[in-house]
């Protein structure tokens, strides 16, 4: 690969990436909140429904956690790697994990594809998110098949250039070795992360975390709240 | 004690002719948007029938409203644990399926179908897919279908009937029905605001109005599994959920809602009651053949010193008091104790009550004329074709007593105006059946006056909204300049 384009791909994508995400989509909290939903389809299908997203939230959500303990803990990662068992164990529970929100993710287009109710609410930049993440599972779970032991090999190589862009200073030359699938892989998650602020993938920013906390009942004043009233 | 002011309503069902005129006032002002098509924020469903959407009250189905065991309160469609799975896929959420598809007519057709032998014919297309459809269903297709062996029989309050009395409802010469026109009943404790993740439904802490703040909703549709009315509805376009705001834009200008001032057989009556928000958690445990008394005994009586003092200790206006000791609903709920809410075994204390109708009064014809004696011209209240079983599940949560309490009111005040009206009940019957329903003849002068006479200004008592002591008048103007209504300056659209 020519070295500018692998530069390119490996130490400005990243970054072009994580500036139009943050600007993006703080911009767009301030000015067009109205628009951050998820759009939830489920009224109009209910029962489809059920086997896309389910499936595919679960699975995407514990492979991304797998992808996180792998950036910041990568000797943790390796360490525990060290007994063949207990290595077996995390690939296949990662493969696993893939599998399942493959499995979500081709009920979720199908679903899209042939409920007619459905389809309609379904925008250009819905159609371009299922392209994206499509490329992006199938890739992910192709690795994890033909490149074993990702999650050693992840640690040694994708950690150390993740940490590079965060210290300002990236080291494209880190991933050279790797397989064309894994750049493929790679290269995709930073268009899906350049493209997350522009679509519906922003309702994962407001996960509404207070619920765990908040008082069941909301009671909003117009007027200044006295200090006798109490909250039920 | 903790006083607080509510907009409260009382549907005298007795009066209502079913004509859907409240529906399509609604309808035309608030619901007439793509997405909203299929919502009715107001709608009237005949009982018995399975109502809309199709069997709400069957909660074993939707899990919506409260649930205790004495000691805590919980929801039963969500809760701080189960909120992670349930928002990926609400298990208890109705589709649109249980409303209807909504459609239109493609009109066109008749002026570009080709000439030929036959009429051309308007074929109806979905509102959501723009395809044609073949229409299955409506928000009203139970419509007087009393008897409907699809509607009637599959109304879930036949639960509390014995199939002997079952079938007796549905004989032929005694087939009963009765209107009931629904909209948000504003809740003491509502269902939708405690089940949502993004914490968008809020109640006005000056009125109780119960409302989605359209910025914060994220589409996580806890509120329409929880509400157990199915008074909240999804709007499928912009991604956000919508509910009746109880026209309060027109509420604050003091004019009626305007499902309330369409009404043609002026059925609807409206005005704030103070409550006590201290003991709502605590009533709200309580078992469920209480549950009525429990919630008039937090309505607080404004002409009582201490709830005075009370109100102004929580800023509650001198003219917000005065109006709620005019207010209709204090008089139909607390006084007169004719108005009972809906399904109050659903713990959410909805603050629309319902004036139980009386139906049908029967008469026997002999030799032409209508024979009037007593007995004949108006049958025993427990003689009425909907036992009080089915009466009693809807608007007493079991509780038959508090139903036959107010029946018989109503009848003895029908007994009281014969008497002055026609003067063929004596003055004695008339006293008997007047002492017999703890009713004087004050009382039941003041029953039929609201009841029959009652002009606008008595049925809505609207309390001043005091707008010129709120947070929002004392912010820049100019930032306000050129919002529209919603409170942002751009078109309501989906996604970015």
């Amino acid at each position: 690969m020519n070295q500018g384009f692998q530069f390119f791909l490996f130490g400005v994508l990243p970054y072009l990436a994580l500036a139009i995400f943050f600007l993006v989509t703080i911009q767009r909290y301030r000015q067009e909140k109205f628009s951050y939903s998820s759009l939830s389809s489920q009224l109009l299908e209910n029962k489809k429904h059920f086997w896309g997203t389910v499936p595919f939230h679960y699975g995407i959500l514990l492979v991304l956690a797998g992808h996180v303990v792998a950036f910041l803990i990568p000797r943790a990662v390796l360490a525990w790697n060290g007994t063949p068992w207990r290595l077996y164990v995390l690939e296949s529970t990662a493969l696993a994990c893939g599998l399942l929100t493959f499995f979500g993710l081709v009920n979720v287009i199908v679903r899209r594809l042939t409920d007619a109710k459905t389809r309609k609410v379904t925008t250009p930049s819905d159609w371009i998110i299922y392209l994206l993440l499509a490329v992006q599972v199938t890739s992910g779970i192709l690795v994890a098949y033909l490149h074993g032991w990702g999650s050693s090999w992840f640690a040694s190589t994708v950690t150390p250039w993740l940490w590079s862009l965060v210290q300002l200073a990236p080291e494209p030359a880190r991933l050279e070795t790797l397989p064309l699938l894994a750049k493929v892989h790679i290269v995709n998650a930073w268009v899906l992360i350049g493209f997350f602020p522009f679509t519906r993938l922003v309702h994962v920013l407001v996960v509404p975390n207070p619920y765990l906390w908040r008082k069941p009942q909301l009671v909003v004043w117009n007027r200044p709240a006295p200090s006798s009233r109490t909250e039920v | 004690m903790d006083v607080r002011s509510q907009i409260g309503m009382v549907f005298h069902l007795d009066k209502c002719i079913g004509c859907h005129t409240c529906s399509i006032a609604c309808k035309n002002v608030w619901t007439d948007r793509p997405g909203t098509e299929y919502m009715w924020w107001n709608n009237v469903e005949t009982k018995p029938g399975t109502g809309y959407p199709t069997r709400w009250e069957d909660q074993k189905a939707f899990k919506g409203g409260w649930e205790t065991d004495g000691k805590s309160l919980q929801l039963k469609s969500t809760s701080k644990a189960r909120i992670i799975p349930n928002i990926f896929h609400s298990p208890s959420m109705p589709s649109m399926d249980d409303y209807y598809e909504p459609w239109t007519y493609r009109y066109s057709d008749l002026f570009t179908a080709p000439e030929g032998d036959d009429q051309p014919t308007a074929v109806p297309i979905s509102m959501v897919t723009g395809e044609p459809i073949a229409i299955e269903s409506g928000p009203n297709f139970d419509d007087d279908l009393g008897g409907s062996a699809v509607y009637a029989r599959n109304d879930p309050n036949l639960e509390a009937l014995s199939p002997d009395q079952r079938e007796q409802m549905f004989a032929i010469e005694r087939l009963v029905f009765f209107y009931l026109p629904r909209i948000c009943n504003h809740c003491l404790n509502p269902a939708c605001v405690a089940a949502c993740p993004s914490g968008a439904l809020y109640k006005r802490g000056e009125d109780g109005i119960v409302l989605v703040n359209q910025q914060r909703c994220r589409a996580w549709r806890a509120c329409v599994a929880a509400c157990p009315y199915k008074k909240v509805f999804y709007n499928w376009n912009t991604g956000k959920s919508e509910k009746c705001i109880l026209c309060y834009p027109r509420l604050e200008t003091g004019q009626a809602p305007a499902c309330f001032h369409s009404c043609v057989g002026r059925i609807r009556y409206l005005g704030n009651v103070l409550y006590d928000a201290d003991r709502l958690t605590e009533i709200a445990k309580l078992p469920d053949h209480e549950l009525v008394e429990a919630q008039r005994s937090i309505l607080l009586d404004p002409n009582d010193p201490a709830v005075i003092e009370g109100a102004r200790r929580n800023g509650i206006h001198e003219s917000v008091i005065d109006s709620a000791r005019r207010s209709p609903l204090w008089k139909f709920v607390k006084v007169w104790k004719i108005a009972l809410p809906p399904h109050i075994e659903y713990r959410t204390f909805p603050m629309l009550f319902y004036v139980p109708p009386l139906l049908p009064v029967m008469s026997t014809n002999v030799g032409g004329k209508v024979k009037s004696d007593l007995d004949a011209l108006f049958a025993d209240t427990e003689k009425g074709r909907a036992p009080m079983e089915y009466m009693g599940k809807l608007f007493a949560a079991g509780n038959e007593g508090k139903l036959r309490y107010a029946l018989k009111k109503q009848m003895a005040v029908r007994i009281a105006r014969r008497h002055l009206t026609v003067g063929d009940v004596t003055k004695e019957e008339a006293e008997r059946a007047l002492a017999q329903a703890d009713c004087t003849w004050d009382e039941a002068d003041a029953i039929y006056r609201l009841t029959a006479l009652a002009n606008f200004d008595d049925r809505f008592v609207i309390p001043p909204s005091q707008r010129e002591m709120a947070i929002e008048m004392l912010e820049d103007p100019h930032e306000h300049r050129s919002t529209a209504g919603f409170g942002f300056r751009d078109a309501p659209t989906r996604g970015a």
